[in-house]
């Protein structure tokens, strides 16, 4: 079920009645239930595997938590007669007791995940390197499992570092796992952050309905009007690399960073749109992030739940592990204070990097992605110096809104620059690609009516321009303060004429349907 | 307070529902100067009752029969509740419904449909079906007919479909939203231009010629239906050269009218009775009959049916009379300026006709 | 804490460490300066902060970050 379909709008209207109706205590009974028909509707046998990540991580979680407890209680009991070093010692072996169920249990899903996800790459590059032929496996890939395995595997991780207990009941932790919502596309919730506001009671609250269904609207609007509309054109650049070069390799980027950011930030409002019409808060997956001034801000505000999940389960593990702050050690001994600081911190940078690369997607354009993102920050870090050196010298410079146009104009096109590698698929056909840019001249494409001959006509670029520039005035808004909550001041017949233009303008506007072309009417034989 | 609240939600609630409405009525094709064959099933309506014959099918029926001749000879007074590429079960369901309006004494079924055995194109199921009136008839025919990439949704909420029309509307959109045209002569498309037949389609070989069991099924419930309501099934093949009729399907439908005592009739083989010349009767090179082709088809077989089914000559009822008068001069006026525009342009210009110097 | 200020203020030589309780919360430090001075302070004060104690209520501020090193000095 797609979010933009009939079925699920009509699955979300009997849901959103049930929920209100059933009583309070069964309300997140009945969003399991929903959450395991949403899944099952892609296929009853992709159920299998979430329900083996489900069970797998709720057994290993519980038995963890069991012994941290008999552990503590243990110690409790016979502090008084034990010795610092005992206690030490009696601490590290009930470590390495909870590391048993927790490293096989983590290893378990990360291994389905490997195995699912990446067999084909590593038989691909085998084949490449050894000139071999064997057969790909096609494992068809499970809805959602990058996002529900993290999600798992970082309450699996949390639960073993003693930051919360687990969860007793296994439908409660089920419920985490699957949340329709978000189980497609995240973000990536943390259970101390879902927990409460998923099991509690919630009464019928007209506010926070209205307010999640107009975040569904917004959602609607970016992705049906903006993005699905714009994906014909990338599509057609993008698939056709040999006809479009040059310049339209400049107009792909931009049209792609904006399409991307539509369909991803789109499918985010309605996902959190939808919890909060079940009263469940999700956390924010993004934050303006083509405001950003720098690559560094651009990432902890596009896609925060996987940066920050990779932030703190590989990247700070990485840098503060024993091997990590030796070499530390001797880095500053051997290269002096300055460069050896910086080397442990940029070695796990890349490893991160490396893994988000690979997270994105089995193939190499993803890590040579991932890679020059690292590249970027290091060098920014690198500049640092420089920056400094420059607002002191012009201080005034810095402050100016033209200054800080240049970053945001500087940061998006850096990025967009980057992320037309997850285009084309295709490592050394990208960097041709880009390369034409710089040789071919061709920059007529944007005043000969080219863009017309893109599959898109007039009326659908002026649509999107006007889709754009509404996105970008309710970004504008967002910077202080929630856009519903300012629409919610307005006097009644404003709010309701703005209800009334988004909801039309999604009907009317939006990309979806069978589309309508009168060549198919013409009458012709029959 | 909170019966302040509740009329303005109710106020909001009307005008939504109220604009939804019109832009549905906005951005739903018309159909009035390109492709009226769209407007074929609606305007059955407005001259539903009183009919003795209704024929049912696809344009081997619309374009190829004129009820106003079956009117003028014999006093015969009938329908064609024709639509492009209408299917068998699309057929089918049209008789249902047509039973909820009047009760004729024959339906003629034209069997050229029985070839397609599942849905074909989803712009044609539009035609067919977007101008049914609600009924079951149009529920069950709307989900016989849907392709895959159709949705029942959007037949109920047809702004769905159409919506992406807001970029091509014409001024026809805006004069046309409440009211609408009339071009048909009870459901027959008139073309008086002519275009010989200049060559007859070579016969490839099909692998099997069996009609499909889903058609035969359709055909079994057409029978049941007109048995148990007293009707009389007639089952016609239009003399269309195009697309080609198989013997081996001719066989079929010739055992099938056998076994259960139904008339059928091949126009194809009788086009020497008929007096069909198709050098001067069809406008399409033998795809559609023209008006002197319908002309000649509605002579020879309203006698048949009259013999045959001893239909009444309602031309001594002064009411029915009338109200067939209004048809038939409307009928003549079309045909006059028909052949106007013909004089004038070489083509007809605005009923469909080619601009032969555009070729 | 003179040693540990110091480390800090060789980072951001501009904010004011003694009173500033929000350095993560007004992302003042990012994951680039937390391990830098993780480093620092492994070699300063040779205790080693696990990565489940980076959190933000342990380095919103000079204070809560002298305290944790103390604790973990304690349990060594």
């Amino acid at each position: 079920m797609l979010f933009t379909s009939f079925e699920f709008i009509a699955f979300l209207a009997v849901m959103f009645l049930l929920y209100y109706l059933v009583p309070k205590k069964f309300q997140w009974l009945l969003l399991l239930a929903g959450s395991y028909v949403f899944y099952a509707w892609a296929g009853p046998h992709f159920l299998a595997y979430i329900l083996t990540t489900t069970g797998t991580t709720w057994l290993a979680a519980r038995w963890i938590t069991r012994m941290q407890a008999e552990q503590a209680a243990w110690l409790k009991a016979h502090k008084a007669e034990m010795s610092r070093e005992e206690r030490k010692a009696y601490k590290a072996e009930g470590k390495k007791k909870t590391r048993r169920p927790f490293l096989a249990c983590l290893l378990l899903n990360l291994g389905i995940l490997a195995v699912i996800k990446y067999t084909d790459f590593f038989i691909s590059n085998v084949n490449g390197i050894f000139g071999t032929d064997l057969a790909f496996m096609r494992f068809a890939l499970p809805m959602g499992i990058s996002f529900y395995t993290f999600q798992s595997m970082g309450y699996l991780i949390d639960v073993y570092r003693g930051k919360y207990p687990a969860q007793d009941s296994l439908g409660k932790f089920a419920l985490f796992v699957s949340f329709f919502p978000q189980v497609v596309q995240g973000p990536i919730s943390r259970y101390d952050d879902l927990a409460q506001t998923l099991y509690e009671e919630h009464p019928y609250d007209h506010r926070n309905i209205s307010f999640g269904v107009q975040r569904i609207c917004w959602g609607f609007f970016k992705k049906l009007v903006v993005a699905d509309r714009l994906l014909v054109a990338v599509n057609e650049l993008i698939q056709n690399p040999a006809d479009y070069t040059g310049a339209f390799v400049l107009l792909a980027m931009f049209l792609y960073a904006i399409e991307l950011y539509a369909d991803f930030t789109g499918g985010i409002d309605m996902t959190i749109g939808i919890a909060q019409v079940f009263g469940v808060k999700l956390v924010e997956n993004f934050e303006r992030p083509f405001f950003s001034k720098n690559t560094a801000e651009y990432w902890r505000r596009w896609h925060i739940t996987m940066g920050t999940w990779f932030r703190d389960y590989i990247f700070y593990p990485i840098s503060v592990c024993q091997p990590m702050l030796k070499l530390s050690k001797a880095s500053r001994e051997k290269l002096g204070q300055a460069l050896g600081k910086r080397i442990p911190v940029y070695l796990s940078t890349a490893i991160v990097w490396f893994v988000t690369g690979l997270w994105h997607g089995a193939s190499w354009n993803f890590i040579v992605w991932g890679m020059l993102n690292c590249l970027v920050l290091i060098v920014s870090q690198e500049f640092e110096p420089f920056y400094a050196w420059f607002h002191g010298k012009f201080p005034k410079v810095g402050k100016t809104f033209w200054y800080r146009l240049f970053q945001v104009g500087r940061t998006f096109c850096l990025m967009s620059a980057i992320r037309i590698l997850d285009c084309y698929r295709d490592v050394p056909l990208t960097f041709h690609q880009v390369g034409t840019i710089f040789t071919q001249g061709n920059w007529g494409i944007f005043a000969d009516g080219s863009l017309l001959a893109l599959g898109l006509s007039e009326a659908d670029w002026a649509v999107i321009a006007i889709g754009v520039a509404v996105m970008l005035c309710v970004s504008l808004a967002g910077r202080s303060g929630s856009v519903r909550e300012k629409l919610a001041a307005k006097p009644l017949p404003v709010r309701y004429a703005l209800y009334w233009v988004l909801f039309v303008s999604i009907l009317v506007f939006g990309a979806y349907g069978i589309g309508y072309d009168a060549s198919q009417f013409i009458y012709n034989q029959f | 307070m909170k019966k302040k609240r509740f009329f303005t939600v109710l106020i909001a609630l009307c005008l939504l529902v109220g604009s939804l409405w019109f832009l549905q009525r906005l951005l739903m094709p018309k159909y009035i100067h390109d492709i009226i064959e769209g407007r074929l099933i609606s305007e059955y309506y407005d001259n539903a009752g009183g009919n003795d014959v209704i024929f049912v099918g696809d344009c081997e029926v619309y374009e190829n029969i004129s009820p106003i001749t079956l009117w003028e000879e014999y006093g015969i007074t009938s329908y064609i509740r024709g639509s492009a590429q209408q299917l068998i079960w699309q057929s089918y369901y049209l008789m249902e419904e047509t039973l909820k309006y009047e009760t004729p004494k024959v339906m003629v079924f034209n069997v050229l449909s029985m070839m397609y055995d599942e849905p074909q194109n989803e712009a044609y199921n539009r035609m067919t079906l977007d101008g049914m009136r609600w009924s079951q008839s149009k529920v069950d025919s709307i989900k016989a007919s849907m392709t895959e990439e159709e949705d029942f949704l959007s037949y109920v909420f047809p702004l769905l479909r159409y919506h992406s029309r807001w970029s091509e509307l014409s001024g026809e959109d805006f004069q046309y939203l409440f009211q609408t045209k009339k071009s048909f002569h009870q459901g027959y498309l008139m073309r008086v231009d002519v275009r010989p037949v200049t060559s007859y389609p070579s016969e490839t070989p099909l692998a099997d010629y069996q009609f499909s069991d889903t058609c035969y099924e359709y055909l079994d419930k057409m029978v049941a239906l007109c048995e148990a309501n007293g009707v009389e099934l007639v089952l016609m093949k239009a003399p269309s050269i195009y697309p080609v009729w198989y013997d081996e399907w001719d066989q079929q439908m010739e055992e099938y009218a056998e076994e259960h005592g139904l008339l059928y009739l091949n126009f194809l083989d009788l086009t020497e009775e008929v007096g069909i010349d198709f050098n001067t009767d069809t406008y399409d090179n033998g795809l559609h009959l023209n008006l002197s082709g319908a002309e000649k088809m509605a002579h020879y077989f309203g006698k048949i049916l009259q013999d045959t089914y001893q239909l009444p000559d309602h031309r001594q009822d002064p009411e029915v009379a009338a109200q067939w008068q209004e048809k038939a001069d409307f009928y003549h006026a079309m045909e006059e300026d028909q052949y106007r525009e013909l004089e004038e342009y070489g083509y007809l210009k605005s009923y469909g006709g080619r601009n032969p110097n555009e070729e | 804490m003179e040693a540990l200020l110091d480390i800090l203020k060789e980072l951001h030589p501009e904010v004011d460490f003694e009173t500033c309780d929000t350095l993560i919360d007004d992302k003042i430090l990012d994951s680039f300066d937390i391990i830098s001075i993780i480093t620092s302070i492994n070699s300063e004060y040779d205790v080693s902060i696990p990565a489940e104690e980076i959190v933000p209520e342990n380095f919103n501020s000079a204070e809560a970050l002298y305290d944790l090193i103390e604790r973990l000095q304690d349990e060594d």
